[in-house]
């Protein structure tokens, strides 16, 4: 049963963000990794790239399909978890963990007000086919 | 996921897992979609020959083989396996997706003197696979005459009391059987498969890992690698054409496209860069585009990431480079020898 951390801020294409000071945390979500199962690549863009919200920023593909990755939040990406590159695997074994994905600089710190708390996010999972 | 109208599992346990679990111990899938089309009569197989491009006069009873089966152009409506069961008993069995219209190819042009019958609502078929196969079977009390039969032998017996068509056949490259019983028994014979299975570490399989297995394997996917705008010579099946014989539907077709040649050819690559190519992405040559990719994934056997395609035959050697690409970026890849996996 997939478990979503309660300090995490979630969006309804299924990534997670986790503030941590000046930077945003952004990952995909128990939801998300269940769905897609054993993952095979992560294609994420370099750090310094500018997103806007709900911009497609990579893809990550599962040995059956591909799936586009979201901004949760506007900003710079700062850091890259290159780990994944030769490790895509750590997803699976840990999305809020090892499985992280990039981290942002937020240009509005707002817009994070807009993005659902596990409680919410829940109540959407349930609003969802299978 | 729904498929041609059947509610089937992609994934069980995973896909990896369940792949790993059919290359290294075993793996048994519940295939109750294929078409199962039964001929009978004296000369069955001659019947059966005028609609197939191998040559089912050739088999004994007890044998079964691969073909294909075309239109009157040459090219592919479906690829079987024909098993003959017994002198003047043939088996067909065509894919879920085309048994309609297999049915009414051979209802219509089947010849008199021999009976044909769609068993498919009523015959389930499971496939054991991997290299503990037969020693699950021999563990669930299957007669020797299971156990020790070859490839691409089939036998009717007995398995955990269960009458049923046992084949030393499979779509994964593994050794392994496939069962075709009565619906009514599907579940028994499932669930003693199951538990005679589980000390060897075998895992119930879905369509997922039943994918990158037959893709590992070079094992051609209908709809995706062969379908009607493919002929056999192209797709690397020529092997299963057999024209000096009785004739049939699409003999003179097939003739002339292998006396002229083909054009294109279906090739095994793998990926040199970072990307997976999957169905219907662009394969480029020099900046240009030259063919579509047919399969595509991850081989979790191989550690590498694989495709087939079809590109002109200049561009079909071993060793060739080619770009695939992937949501507009272009990837290299080369042409490799398949199968990508052999056992």
């Amino acid at each position: 049963m997939a478990t979503f951390p309660r300090d995490l801020q979630y969006t309804r294409e299924h990534e997670w963000a986790r503030v941590e000071g000046d930077v945003i945390r952004v990952g995909i979500t128990a939801y998300a990794v269940e769905q897609l199962g054993d993952i095979t690549l992560v294609d994420m863009p370099a750090p310094g790239e500018d997103l806007q919200a709900h911009e497609r920023f990579g893809d990550i593909e599962s040995v059956k399909a591909v799936s586009e990755l979201f901004a949760p939040v506007s900003g710079e990406i700062v850091d890259v978890n290159a780990a994944l590159e030769s490790s895509p695997e750590l997803v699976n074994e840990g999305p809020y963990e090892d499985g992280w994905l990039i981290t942002i600089r937020p240009s509005d710190q707002g817009e994070l007000a807009g993005l659902m708390d596990a409680a919410k996010y829940e109540e959407y999972l349930g609003t969802l086919d299978g | 996921m729904p498929f041609a109208g059947w509610r089937m599992p992609v994934q069980y346990k995973g896909i990896k897992a369940e792949h790993e679990a059919v290359r290294t111990r075993a793996g048994l899938f519940d295939v109750s979609h294929m078409g199962e089309l039964l001929i009978e009569g004296p000369h069955a197989d001659l019947a059966v020959n005028t609609l197939v491009t191998n040559d089912v006069s050739a088999l004994e009873a007890g044998q079964a083989q691969y073909t294909v089966c075309c239109n009157d152009d040459g090219y592919i409506l479906d690829d079987l396996i024909v098993y003959r069961l017994e002198e003047a008993k043939v088996l067909v069995v065509c894919n879920a997706s085309n048994r309609d219209k297999i049915a009414q190819h051979f209802a219509a042009r089947l010849p008199n003197g021999v009976s044909f019958l769609d068993v498919s609502d009523r015959w389930a078929l499971m496939a054991l696979q991997g290299p503990s196969a037969a020693a699950i079977m021999r563990d669930v009390g299957a007669p020797s005459a299971v156990t020790e039969l070859a490839p691409f032998r089939v036998c009717r017996a007995e398995v955990a009391g269960v009458e049923a068509w046992v084949a030393r056949t499979g779509y994964t490259g593994e050794d392994g059987f496939e069962l075709f019983c009565a619906n009514d028994d599907a579940v028994t014979l499932w669930r003693a498969l199951l538990s005679a299975g589980r000390p060897h570490g075998l895992e119930p399989v879905g369509l997922g890992a039943r994918d990158t297995l037959r893709l590992e394997a070079r094992l051609a996917l209908y709809g995706n690698d062969i379908d009607e705008t493919t002929n056999p010579y192209e797709a690397g099946l020529g092997w299963v054409v057999k024209l000096d014989r009785n004739d049939f539907v699409g003999r003179a077709a097939l003739r002339a496209i292998k006396e002229a040649g083909v054009d294109r050819r279906l090739i095994g690559f793998e990926m040199t860069g970072r990307g997976i190519a999957r169905h219907g992405y662009p394969i480029l040559a020099d900046g240009k585009r030259v063919g579509t990719v047919t399969s595509g994934s991850p081989g979790p056997t191989v550690g590498k990431n694989i495709g087939l395609g079809y590109v002109p035959t200049a561009l079909s050697r071993i060793g060739t480079t080619l770009g695939i690409e992937i949501r507009g970026k272009v990837v290299d890849a080369v042409v490799v020898r398949t199968p990508f996996y052999k056992r």
